[in-house]
């Protein structure tokens, strides 16, 4: 049995160095769900390094980014075939980027989250950084603290609500694969 | 260290606030993706930025107040230089009186580029010494450090960066507080500025005694440092491919070069003595391993297929493994289209119809060359598309020149298509001409900037207003329309149909707003009826 696996059948959490990969389409808060992994790894002590490309993906296209965390990130970008995991904002922009996932990886997608129940549809990424910080050792209140920072103060409320309904995660459906059986 | 003062910043962001830190008193250049980011930042941290309306006048600014005995940095993307090479190569003979630092960020893969040429060859080719950074920390401290060579030599110095050490997110401690530089104040020289052939010639050696310092000097400079590792295997490497190549052979030595031009040789030549095997990994053109191979140093470099392309740990691992077999392309993902919505869209639409051979240019509306629209058929640099519409209307037959028409949005125009419409004015085709501007009131594609056609700075204050109705009127052209294109309206089409038909010179301005910035606008007109307002003394409309 894989780490990942193993991790899951006994709730541990994956421990650091770690490789995330966010994908999705310009305009659904890669970017932004990005910064708050990375501003929570930072704030838990963890050198962290996080990874964008702009430009054309500003109009509707694919955009992924990468954060890695742990005692000495060296480069930017998660080697393909080294992602930890993968988080789809989108479910069409998990092919495209599950060559990126190490055997054993986890994804996560819409899927993971009961999507009718989300406060607003473009909290999604919040609530997907729920699902994913519930394999991530970092507190929930440090998640909670660097979701605040990252938005309008009068949104917190709803996007509280988002991230504790991805991290609570579904109780009657699988929201992850492995890539590597 | 103190944790608190702990940031994580991107390359970008790291260059913005070791300028202001410096004490940088102006900031200028044009925005290119990776590059924009560098100088919002500094305004952003208070420092004063200005976008110019090309890379060549932000240069040109930047040196005159660097002759005045300012810090300066103009910032511009690798093609940007291109534009700015000018005036570059000889302020490398001028010097200067304080600091000038020329950020160029070069976008090997071509992310969101047209070309992804390797701008070291422009530290080599002017003669002006180059830091290369690898992470956001080093961008800061190379950003301070390129100051303080800058005002030593008296010599612009280039800092270049590339995409991923520009849009990555990476740790930085800064020193703490902010330099008082020296204040601005003229000092005449005219045999060192003014660059006439008698003065010049005297220049020149100046500038090549100066490299020959600085070369010295870079020989125990400590932005190049030496990671110990194995004797069998030793890199020498600069810039993103430095991280790279330390997580794929962390086993390795490596020479990480920070300063490279001009080279530390003796440096290099002990570091591949003191290992068996010595590799350059450097992204893009093979600059180092030429430079250090031309100075007798035998070193491996790496296979010509790896010069396309970024480079990343899996491809460091090929390299040093002299791995040449075809690498497999990753997934393709969604690529961009103008947004639904966009008045631009129209316009592709009815130069689809009218079978229209279009000369297009750079900004949001390259994409009219893709599915759906198809309807570009060239797209070289900032500003070709009335050159290039003006050679085919020339040369073709009179059915096809007749098709031609030169799209360029607003910002691009006022970059470098206005001397294209003096062009067409000054030597008119003898089918005439139409160009298209395409004025969505900003720099869409690099993120909605500001430039001299939309009236607001940097700031997004109010400032003046090139008019670019009356621009085209002042240049002699007297087919000059402007039209709100719109979805189930024909009033475009009709106009283009009009004008092509015309066989005079025509210039059509395509007005409407980018859907993306509509808020923003709003926003900004506020302001400015409120600055009105108070100028005339009166109560403040927007607030009555």
């Amino acid at each position: 049995m894989n780490n990942a696996a193993n991790a899951r059948k006994t709730g541990s959490l994956a421990p650091p160095p770690c490789n995330i990969v966010v994908a999705g389409l310009g305009g659904q808060g890669v970017l932004t769900a990005t910064d708050i992994i990375a501003d929570v790894a930072l704030r838990a002590g963890y050198d962290v390094k996080k990874s964008a490309i702009k430009g054309m993906s500003q109009r509707g296209g694919s955009v992924a980014c990468d954060v890695r965390f742990g005692a000495e990130i060296l480069s930017p970008m998660v080697p393909a075939g080294e992602a930890d995991f993968l988080l789809a904002l989108e479910p069409t922009q998990l092919e495209p980027n599950r060559h990126l996932l190490r055997p054993g990886g986890v994804t996560i997608e819409p899927s993971a989250v009961d999507t009718a129940r989300l406060p607003q549809k473009k909290m999604l990424n919040v609530a997907l950084l729920g699902a994913l910080s519930a394999r991530l050792p970092m507190a929930e209140a440090a998640w909670l603290e660097s979701v605040r920072s990252a938005f309008d103060p009068k949104y917190f409320d709803a996007n509280r609500q988002a991230f504790l309904l991805g991290r609570a995660g579904r109780n009657h459906q699988p929201h992850e694969t492995n890539a590597a059986a | 260290m103190d944790d608190r003062n702990k940031l994580l910043l991107s390359g970008d962001e790291a260059i913005a606030l070791a300028a202001w830190h410096a004490g940088v008193a102006l900031g200028t250049g044009y925005p290119g993706t990776p590059s924009t980011e560098i100088l919002e930042s500094f305004s952003a941290l208070g420092g004063r930025a200005q976008w110019s309306p090309n890379e060549k006048v932000a240069l040109e600014v930047a040196i005159g107040a660097a002759f005045g005995g300012a810090r300066a940095m103009a910032t511009m993307k690798h093609v940007g230089l291109n534009v700015a090479s000018d005036p570059l190569f000889t302020a490398a003979y001028t010097g200067v009186a304080g600091a000038l630092v020329i950020v160029s960020a070069d976008d090997p893969g071509m992310h969101s580029s047209q070309n992804e040429q390797d701008n070291r060859r422009y530290a080599v080719a002017a003669g002006v010494p180059m830091l290369e950074p690898s992470d956001s920390q080093e961008a800061y401290d190379f950003m301070l450090a390129a100051i303080e060579i800058s005002e030593r030599w008296k010599i612009p110095v280039l800092l270049r960066a590339t995409t991923r050490v520009c849009h990555s997110y990476t740790v930085v401690w800064p020193r703490s507080g902010r330099d008082i530089p020296p204040a601005a104040n003229f000092v005449r020289d005219v045999k060192g500025r003014v660059m006439v052939p008698g003065y010049a010639r005297a220049a020149h050696r100046r500038l090549r005694q100066k490299l020959s310092e600085i070369s010295a000097w870079n020989e125990d400079c400590a932005l190049n440092r030496i990671v110990p590792g194995g004797k069998s295997l030793g890199i020498i490497t600069s810039g993103i491919s430095f991280m790279h190549a330390r997580e794929a052979v962390p086993e390795a030595g490596v020479l990480k070069l920070g300063f490279t031009h001009p080279l530390p040789l003796r440096k290099i030549a002990a570091f591949a003595q003191s290992v068996e095997r010595c590799v350059v990994i450097e992204e893009g053109d093979p600059y180092l391993a030429e430079a250090i191979r031309a100075a007798g140093i035998p070193v491996d470099a790496k296979p010509e297929m790896y010069r396309f392309g970024e480079l990343d740990v899996a491809r460091v691992r090929r390299i040093l493994a002299g791995e040449t077999s075809p690498e497999t392309a990753p997934p393709p993902g969604k690529p961009p289209q103008l947004c639904e919505g966009c008045s631009y869209r129209v316009v592709f639409d009815s130069l689809r119809r009218l079978k229209c051979i279009v000369a297009g240019d750079i900004g949001c509306y390259t994409l009219g060359a893709l599915q759906p629209f198809e309807a570009m058929d060239s797209c070289v640099c900032m500003g070709a598309s009335l050159g290039v519409g003006l050679g085919l209307r020339h040369v073709l037959p009179a059915e096809q020149a007749r098709r031609v028409v030169s799209v360029i949005g607003d910002s691009t125009f006022v970059h470098s298509g206005i001397s294209g419409l003096v062009e067409m004015a000054y030597n008119p085709p003898p089918t005439g001409h139409v160009v298209i501007i395409l004025d969505n009131g900003t720099t869409a594609m690099t993120g909605h900037q500001e430039h001299p056609g939309t009236g607001r700075n940097l700031n997004h204050e109010p400032t003046g207003k090139v008019v670019l109705e009356d621009m085209a009127r002042s240049c002699g052209i007297r087919r000059v329309q402007v039209i709100e294109p719109r979805a189930g309206s024909d009033a475009f089409e009709h106009a283009l149909v009009e004008a092509l038909k015309s066989g005079e010179l025509a210039v059509l301005i395509a007005r409407r707003p980018c859907i993306l910035i509509a808020k923003e606008l709003k926003e900004y007109e506020q302001r400015e009826q409120r600055c009105q307002c108070q100028e005339n003394g009166e109560p403040c409309a927007a607030t009555v």
